[in-house]
């Protein structure tokens, strides 16, 4: 019956190749023929599937990833990043929307996500995985790290409570001093024109970040693009080449 | 079309030289390594000409020119209108300062804890400024002297504009501890 099923052009058209996998050969392609398996190593080594080597780390952030993605773009539903609605918004879903608890899995994911991804880098580091032919792998690691902690940052400040306001307050306050791109930082007083300065509390890099001089609604709107958009975006690409890669460097690493 | 038919007839007849009259206008110039060279150099540069425009208009677009922010600058009212050894509370909630006038002039006091930046209280009888969330104290000058705050409040430029109402101007501010409060501008003297 099955069988019988998998040879018509319906299931053919669908899944390339086709038929019942009957050699190696075409168990392999079945898996080289999926644009979604295909990021995935053809066969697995035995020690790879323990859980005392890779802690599962790696594909527990993946899955709080999709977790994270799924109850965020439930939660746009009802949030509306301005000033006037945010906080009160935030209220609503924890009070009132009926299975509001997908804030709280939001949050308390996100948090998980960005103790997972560390302990998958510590996992790393301690295994060796980072050495050749893994070196680019690792680096791309190391971005996932970082977007993994400009999402949760720009996160951070959507409740527009006193806790997020002060905390992206102290963090843009940061910007205000990065060098020659902060007008506080060094360096900025020395790109100028005789009075000009052309980094100023109005033209620097904090500036573009919150999109104006002091926190405000148009913070509050860029930090939701951001997260919302803007960051997953940059964070899918980065992760389907880190998988690809786990693939094409000779799967996971062997125990010495 | 031409270039193919060219090529047909000289696969065919490598001797023969392509019939002129195929193509009815006028004859396509054949396209030569050089030239697609130079013009794939120019569609290059012209692709990333393009792009670099673009990505500069992105990141211009960034910095808007127009900022939907509260007013920064506004005017506080005639000098008379400040009693001396007084602390004047009318501009707290809207523009989050304290306008003090003593025997010395006018200053602004900024209404922000330089702890961790909750909105202290003026408190008359006792003649201090008391932040409610850690107990920081301030005299009525803004030197601070017990909690945690770490430093004195800051002072903003205070000008006299030419009708003469006093001009308050938020995003100059004058720090105690660099030695910014003997500035001309950060004290009125009436």
């Amino acid at each position: 019956m099955m069988d019988k099923f998998r040879n018509t052009q319906f299931y053919k058209s669908i899944f390339r190749g086709g038929g019942v996998p009957k050699s190696r050969r075409q168990r392999m392609m079945v898996v080289l023929n999926s644009v979604f398996l295909h990021l995935h190593p053809v066969r697995l080594p035995k020690h790879a599937v323990k859980l005392k080597f890779t802690w599962c780390m790696g594909g527990l952030s993946f899955f709080i990833f999709l977790v994270l993605t799924i109850s965020g773009i439930l939660l746009m539903f009802y949030y509306r990043p301005t000033i006037e609605y945010a906080y009160t918004d935030i209220i609503d879903l924890a009070e009132q929307v009926p299975f509001g608890i997908m804030r709280e899995i939001h949050r308390w994911g996100a948090h998980a996500m960005v103790i997972t991804v560390w302990l998958h880098m510590f996992r790393v580091f301690m295994t060796g995985s980072y050495k050749p032919p893994r070196e680019f792998n690792w680096v791309v690691g190391v971005l996932l790290l970082f977007l993994t902690l400009l999402l949760s940052f720009t996160g951070y400040l959507l409740p527009w409570d006193q806790l997020a306001i002060w905390a992206i307050t102290v963090g843009s306050n940061m910007a205000r001093a990065t060098p020659f791109l902060g007008h506080e930082g060094p360096g900025a007083a020395l790109l100028a024109i005789g009075d000009i300065n052309f980094v100023t509390m109005g033209s620097d890099v904090r500036f573009a970040l919150i999109g104006g001089r002091f926190m405000g609604e148009a913070a509050l709107l860029r930090f939701y693009v951001l997260h919302c958009v803007g960051l997953p975006f940059i964070i899918m690409i980065f992760m389907a080449i880190h998988f690809w890669r786990i693939r094409k460097d000779g799967g996971i690493s062997t125990p010495v | 079309m031409a270039e193919i038919k060219n090529k047909e007839s000289a696969t065919k007849d490598p001797g023969r030289r392509p019939p002129a009259a195929l193509s009815k206008t006028k004859t396509v110039e054949p396209i030569t390594r050089r030239s697609f060279f130079s013009w794939l150099t120019i569609g290059w540069f012209a692709f990333a000409a393009a792009t670099g425009a673009f990505f500069t208009m992105m990141l211009r677009f960034f910095f808007p020119n127009v900022l939907f922010e509260p007013v920064q600058t506004f005017r506080a009212g005639f000098p008379d209108d400040y009693t001396v050894g007084e602390v004047d509370l009318r501009w707290k909630d809207k523009y989050g300062v304290w306008i003090i006038r003593n025997e010395e002039g006018i200053y602004v006091l900024s209404t922000v804890c330089t702890h961790l930046g909750c909105t202290p209280n003026w408190l008359v009888s006792e003649q201090k400024f008391k932040c409610p969330c850690h107990g920081s104290g301030f005299y009525k000058s803004g030197i601070n002297f017990e909690g945690p705050a770490p430093r004195p409040l800051e002072r903003f430029k205070i000008t006299l504009a030419d009708d003469g109402q006093i001009i308050v101007d938020k995003t100059i501010k004058f720090q105690q501890e660099k030695g910014q409060w003997n500035d001309p501008e950060a004290i009125l003297s009436v």
